[in-house]
């Protein structure tokens, strides 16, 4: 089963520079899981202890998995998640 | 150093002061490592704030993901404080996650103020750099 993971540039420094990598899992909290055993620390970058982190976007295909089901979003072979690190800030 | 046109920087006072009194905010893209601002891109401000502002997740995806086509990269990320100066924040620097970017503020504080300034923020750490401006 192959999904692919595309990787913003920040997090590449985890993936030895791999823009796309290749994971697995049936749904984004176990592909997030998956991602971090082979690429390891990933998976804090993106988890807030057991929630995805507010500041981080992760997308199936061209959904922001948010207005998914978050974690428990089914991912399947094919799939395309792709990861971008929020865009904020604030005059505090 | 960032090196920008005139005309790019009018261009965002001008974004900055339409969206006044909520933060403005915008991408300029440029092709990949050529550190050239090139392709104006105003965003959304989602958050519609006058102290924070945040890309709208769709639109962001969208934009990313045409840069990416275009071997583009974000050159500079842009956005405007309306009340206080144009230097980075706390919460700036913690949600500066594109490390080749350079991180640009413009502050609407007081009418005709042209107050644009520019940082690299890397790994937390701010550093103020030159603006060279081409004609």
């Amino acid at each position: 089963m192959a999904i692919e993971v595309r990787i913003p540039t920040i997090l590449r420094t985890y993936t030895g520079g791999a823009k796309v990598v290749e994971t697995s899992g049936s749904t984004l909290g176990e592909l997030i899981k998956n991602l971090d055993a082979a690429h390891a620390g990933i998976g804090d970058r993106l988890l807030d202890g057991e929630a995805l982190r507010r500041f981080v976007n992760v997308y199936l295909n061209d959904e922001d998995v948010r207005f998914l089901g978050g974690l428990e979003t089914p991912v399947a072979d094919g799939d395309t998640v792709t990861v971008l690190p929020a865009v904020a800030g604030g005059s505090r | 150093m960032l090196t920008i046109s005139r005309e790019l920087i009018a261009k965002i006072f001008a974004h900055a002061h339409e969206d006044h009194p909520d933060e403005a905010c915008g991408v300029i893209a440029g092709p990949l490592g050529s550190d050239r601002p090139e392709r104006f891109i105003p965003m959304e401000n989602a958050a519609r704030s006058p102290t924070f502002y945040e890309f709208d997740s769709r639109e962001h995806l969208r934009v990313w993901r045409e840069m990416d086509d275009q071997d583009e990269e974000p050159v500079v990320i842009y956005h405007s404080h309306t009340m206080t100066e144009a230097y980075p924040s706390r919460t700036d620097i913690s949600y500066a996650n594109e490390p080749n970017a350079h991180y640009v503020l413009v502050s609407t504080r007081e009418e005709g103020l042209e107050e644009l300034r520019s940082y690299r923020i890397l790994d937390g750490k701010v550093t103020e750099e030159p603006v060279e401006i081409t004609e």
